[in-house]
């Protein structure tokens, strides 16, 4: 069974698995995060403590994608809105119930050395077991993309604290490294990353109004869950991939599912903390994510958490690194294609014009003189005549004129791979898993099979790129 | 007033509730989002009338559901009929991708039904290019769906058409055929009377049955567009058909429709097994009859109706006797029909009585429904046009008979299919009429 356990993150911090709650209205009150631990949380970042908040209603806002709720949530909550004493008096109460279970107080205070040293030791004498600086949400204003500042309140609380300092990032900083680097000058033994991104959500087309709107006037939100993930993931890699700035990470950013938490990991990061999914569906979403990363890391061979965190930094390369001379083609399995078109569509208006519909009247390679473009394509559909098949014998040939495949021959595309550049756009838009695949030409055609068990031991073999 | 709607009959309603109910609006976008967005999309090509079907999806799902209907209705003037009576299973659902895709097919009807409720609701009329722009005069006999989409069409384009058509209320069989679970008599006139706010002039209850009224409208318009549909319905050619609880199925159909029919009990036996020997079955199980045969000279797997109809009627509770014809219909003592039948065998193309194997089945009506016969009474008429085997023979890319000022469409053209291949036919007509008046003109 491999291990999922954390140990000794930012230089003290140990926990049953690597899912933290993120700060969030999911971490805001001690019962809340008795539940989560309960559900199989691994930890949480408590809901930023300072100086109680007031907050509007409504405050969240969802970005909705093709009928699917909350690809992205705007917020504009602000920090928590219950007095400090009330949450570290619970803090302390949850710590007594879960010791094991890690518990970071999330922090934010006046920009004044002092406000910071009250803070800090409150929270570390009501037995937190680390600390992040929020410096980063959107209440933090500028200060979240202020080296100097960073680096200054840093170095104030490590001044106290003897339990770890984590230091929240926000992804808005111009060059989140100059941030991070700051923050590790400042003494800092970990960073989260990353807090949420500038946003106006939507602005809703009857009152034009930017949601959430609140009494008829909408203002600048924080986006969070999957929408925000590339960003994150980005940003990460960013860290981890400077010596002047990596630290151990907390990653944050829309996971919502293992294999999100698992990429975050492959780019360095030793813990992650979710927020917005566990909005949406509850604290329960943290099963599936535990065992799912210990099933995969069953199936790929993997031991603890330390053998796979941050594989794919050495993947990552300048554009300049890349091997200009691996050239792929998209190759369509014609017993999987549904004959929907759209890598035909897709290729014509959105890359090199190199799928066609000319399976039955005869394959053409060439230049796009040579081919009907979609109007034509279209048009001839559009002016053929179709009648409804009302007899047995009209609905028997209909069904017959097959061909070889389940899908009529005539609509399967086919490419042309000598005009193939080989973006894969045609790949990303096939609704069919695997039926569109780029397949490897030339002298640097290699099998792109990977064994199901041995992608540790390729990795660790695998030479790293200059 | 020619497209009056009758009064809807709330026990009609009742009892024929529909099998495609409308999608509720989130429905409606959930199930429009599911669909791929084809491109060169087989359900469209499927469809007679190319309706561009995920353009109209698209639209649902992004809320212009103003575009969406006139997307439908551009390709389709009965789009709302059709989204309600077309045989989707064999149509564009049919092609949907989806069925490879190891899921339901994109439910298309349902969608456009969506699309054409949101916009009847507005009340919106349909723009027309000004009357009398394109100086072309076409009539067009009968008043169902071919002739309704040919004159739309025509009248779209600023040419004046009109429609006569022998019954009171225009629609044809969309008004008095096309089962009332699918399609009400008020939705049909709905529609006609849409048509005719676009200008289309309706002569209702007006036939033109001999040579000397077709050259009374050939000197009157520059063309005319046949859409008489089929003829009556065909007899058994057995004795004792002509008595009391003998009914045409047409004529049984129309009358339940238009409330004339309200209720039948007892036994009932549909001969025939075609859609509409099905419709008629199914309509009488409604109506309350409480045994519903359906008899049938050849087996289950010859049987001509759409498979899903029989899904469906076996669902109605209706009974399917196979391999059995009637050879004769009495009255019993206490006034019901004696049905004689006799078990066939078929030998080579050839039904062949089965000896001693004669059943009477005594029932309350016997309604024969062995297909509409194709000669039409104007038909006949028709002396200068070529038809085969009853049917106008036209070419299938204009629908010009070999008279050059005569357009045909619809099932007297095509033998008879379904609703959204007339309408096709109708549109393809106007398309073609227009094409050779603008030829003329330039
Ligand atoms: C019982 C039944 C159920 C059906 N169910 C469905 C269904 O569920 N879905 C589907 O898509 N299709 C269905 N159909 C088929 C569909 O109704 C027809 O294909 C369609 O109506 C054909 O349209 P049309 O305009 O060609 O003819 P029709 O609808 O038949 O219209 C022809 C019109 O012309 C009029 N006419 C005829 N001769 C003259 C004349 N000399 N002068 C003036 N007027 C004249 C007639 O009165 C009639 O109103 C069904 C058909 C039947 C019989
Ligand atoms: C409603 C809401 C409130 C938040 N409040 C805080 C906060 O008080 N302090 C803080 O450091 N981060 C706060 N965050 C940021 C989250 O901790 C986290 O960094 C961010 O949401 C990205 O993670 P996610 O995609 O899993 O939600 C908040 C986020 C949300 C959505
Ligand atoms: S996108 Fe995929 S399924 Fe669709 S036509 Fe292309 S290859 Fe076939
Ligand atoms: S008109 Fe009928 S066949 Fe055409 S898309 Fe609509 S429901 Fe489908
Ligand atoms: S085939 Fe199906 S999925 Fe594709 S556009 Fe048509 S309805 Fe949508």
């Amino acid at each position: 069974m491999p291990d999922i356990r954390v140990h000794q993150f930012a230089g003290k911090i140990d926990g049953p698995n690597p899912f933290w709650l993120a700060s969030g209205p999911v971490s805001n009150k001690g019962e809340q995060i008795m539940r989560a631990f309960d559900a199989g949380w691994g930890g949480a970042v408590w809901k930023t403590i300072g100086d109680p908040a007031t907050n509007t209603s409504p405050r969240y806002s969802s970005v909705d994608w093709n009928g699917h709720r909350m690809m992205g949530l705007s917020s504009i909550e602000r920090i928590s809105d219950r007095p400090i004493e009330e949450n570290l008096r619970e803090l302390a109460e949850v710590k007594r119930y879960y010791p094991y279970h890690p518990i970071i107080a999330s922090l934010m205070a006046e920009s004044v050395r002092e406000s910071w040293h009250e803070i800090a030791q409150r929270a570390e004498d009501a037995g937190a077991d680390g600390l992040e600086l929020n410096f980063s949400g959107s209440q933090a204003g500028s200060l979240s993309q202020d080296p100097e500042r960073t680096e200054m309140i840093t170095a104030w609380v490590k001044e106290k604290a003897r339990i770890p300092v984590l230091v929240k990032l926000s992804p808005n900083a111009t060059n989140i490294r100059v941030v991070a680097a700051a923050a590790r000058r400042g003494g800092a033994d970990g960073l989260s990353a990353i807090n949420t991104v500038n946003s106006i959500p939507r602005i809703d087309l009857d009152t034009l109004v930017p949601e959430p709107n609140v009494g008829g006037a909408g203002t600048y939100g924080g986006f969070a869950g999957p929408a925000v993930k590339p960003i994150a993931l980005n940003i990460v890699q960013q860290i981890m991939s400077d010596p002047a700035s990596a630290l151990p990470l907390s990653g944050i950013g829309g996971i919502s599912t293992w294999r999100d938490a698992v990429e975050f990991m492959l780019l360095g990061c030793t813990t992650v903390q979710v927020c917005t999914a566990a909005m949406h569906y509850g604290y329960r979403v943290v099963e599936d994510m535990a065992e799912g990363l210990e099933n995969w890391m069953r199936t790929k061979g993997f031991a603890t958490l330390e053998d796979l965190r941050g594989l794919s930094l050495q993947r990552v390369t300048g554009w300049e690194g890349l091997n200009r001379d691996y050239k792929v083609v998209a190759h369509i399995n014609e017993q999987k294609c549904i004959g929907c078109g759209l890598c035909q569509i897709s290729c014509w208006d959105g890359a090199n014009q190199c799928i066609h519909s000319d399976r039955v009247s005869g394959p053409v390679n060439g230049r796009i003189e040579l081919h009907d473009g979609p109007p034509t394509v279209e048009f001839r559909s559009r002016t053929s005549i179709a009648t409804t098949p009302v007899t047995r014998q009209e609905r028997a040939a209909a069904a017959s004129n097959h061909g070889p495949y389940p899908t009529p021959l005539a609509k399967i595309p086919r490419v042309d791979e000598t005009e193939c550049t080989g973006c894969n756009l045609c790949a990303l838009v096939c609704p069919v898993d695997e039926c569109i695949t780029m397949v490897p030409v030339g002298q640097n055609a290699r099998p792109e099979h990977r064994g199901q068990s041995s992608l540790a031991s390729e990795i660790a073999a695998e030479p790293q790129r200059s | 007033m020619s497209t009056t709607s009758i009064p809807d009959d709330l026990l009609l309603r009742e009892r024929f509730t529909e099998i495609r109910p409308p999608l509720s609006p989130q429905a409606a976008v959930i199930e429009a989002n599911r669909c791929l967005n084809c491109f060169d999309a087989p359900c469209t090509a499927a469809c007679p009338t190319h309706i561009d079907v995920p353009g109209f999806i698209k639209r649902i799902s992004t809320g212009n559901l103003r575009g969406s209907a006139l997307r439908i209705l551009d390709a389709n003037i009965l789009g709302s009929s059709c989204a309600k009576a077309c045989p989707v299973e064999v149509l564009c659902e049919g092609a949907c991708v989806m069925h490879r895709y190891n899921t339901e097919p994109i439910q298309i009807g349902r969608l456009q039904r969506y699309a054409m409720d949101s916009f009847q609701a507005t009340g919106e009329e349909l723009l027309t290019a000004p009357r009398g722009s394109r100086n072309v005069q076409v009539a067009c006999i009968g008043g169902g769906p071919a002739s309704l989409a040919c004159a739309a069409e025509l009248c779209r384009h600023g040419a004046h058409a009109i429609i006569i058509e022998r019954n009171e209320l225009p629609g044809g069989l969309n008004t008095y055929g096309v089962a009332e679970y699918k399609l009400r008599t008020s939705d049909s006139l709905r529609e006609a009377e849409m048509i005719r706010r676009m200008g289309v002039e309706f002569r209702t209850g007006a036939a033109i049955e001999t040579a000397e009224a077709l050259e009374e409208l050939e000197s009157e318009f520059d063309f005319l567009f046949l859409g008489v549909g089929l003829g009556a319905m065909q007899r058994m050619n057995i004795p004792g058909e002509d008595q009391k609880g003998v009914l045409n199925a047409l004529e049984f159909i129309a009358s339940y429709k238009t409330g004339r029919l309200k209720e039948l009990s007892g036994t009932v036996v549909v001969v025939g097994a075609g859609n509409t020997a099905i419709d008629a079955a199914n309509a009488a199980r409604r109506l309350g009859a409480e045994t519903v045969y359906l008899l049938y000279r050849r087996g289950e797997r010859e049987m001509t109706a759409f498979d899903f109809e029989y899904e469906h009627a076996k669902h109605e509770g209706v009974q399917f006797l196979w391999r059995r014809q009637p050879y004769r219909i009495r009255t019993s003592e206490r006034g019901r029909l004696l049905l004689d039948t006799v078990q066939v065998n078929e030998v080579d193309r050839l039904l062949q009585p089965v000896d001693g194997s004669e059943q009477v089945i005594e029932c309350d009506y016997v309604i024969p429904a062995i297909g509409q016969s194709p000669f039409a009474q104007l038909v006949q008429e028709l002396r200068r046009i070529e038809l085969r085997n009853g049917v106008i023979v036209v070419d299938p890319e204009t629908g010009q008979t070999d008279n050059p000022r005569y357009f045909a469409g619809g099932d007297c053209a095509n033998g008879g299919k379904e609703v959204v291949d007339a309408v096709a036919d109708g549109k393809r007509a106007a398309r073609a009429i227009l094409k050779i008046a603008e030829a003329a003109y330039a």
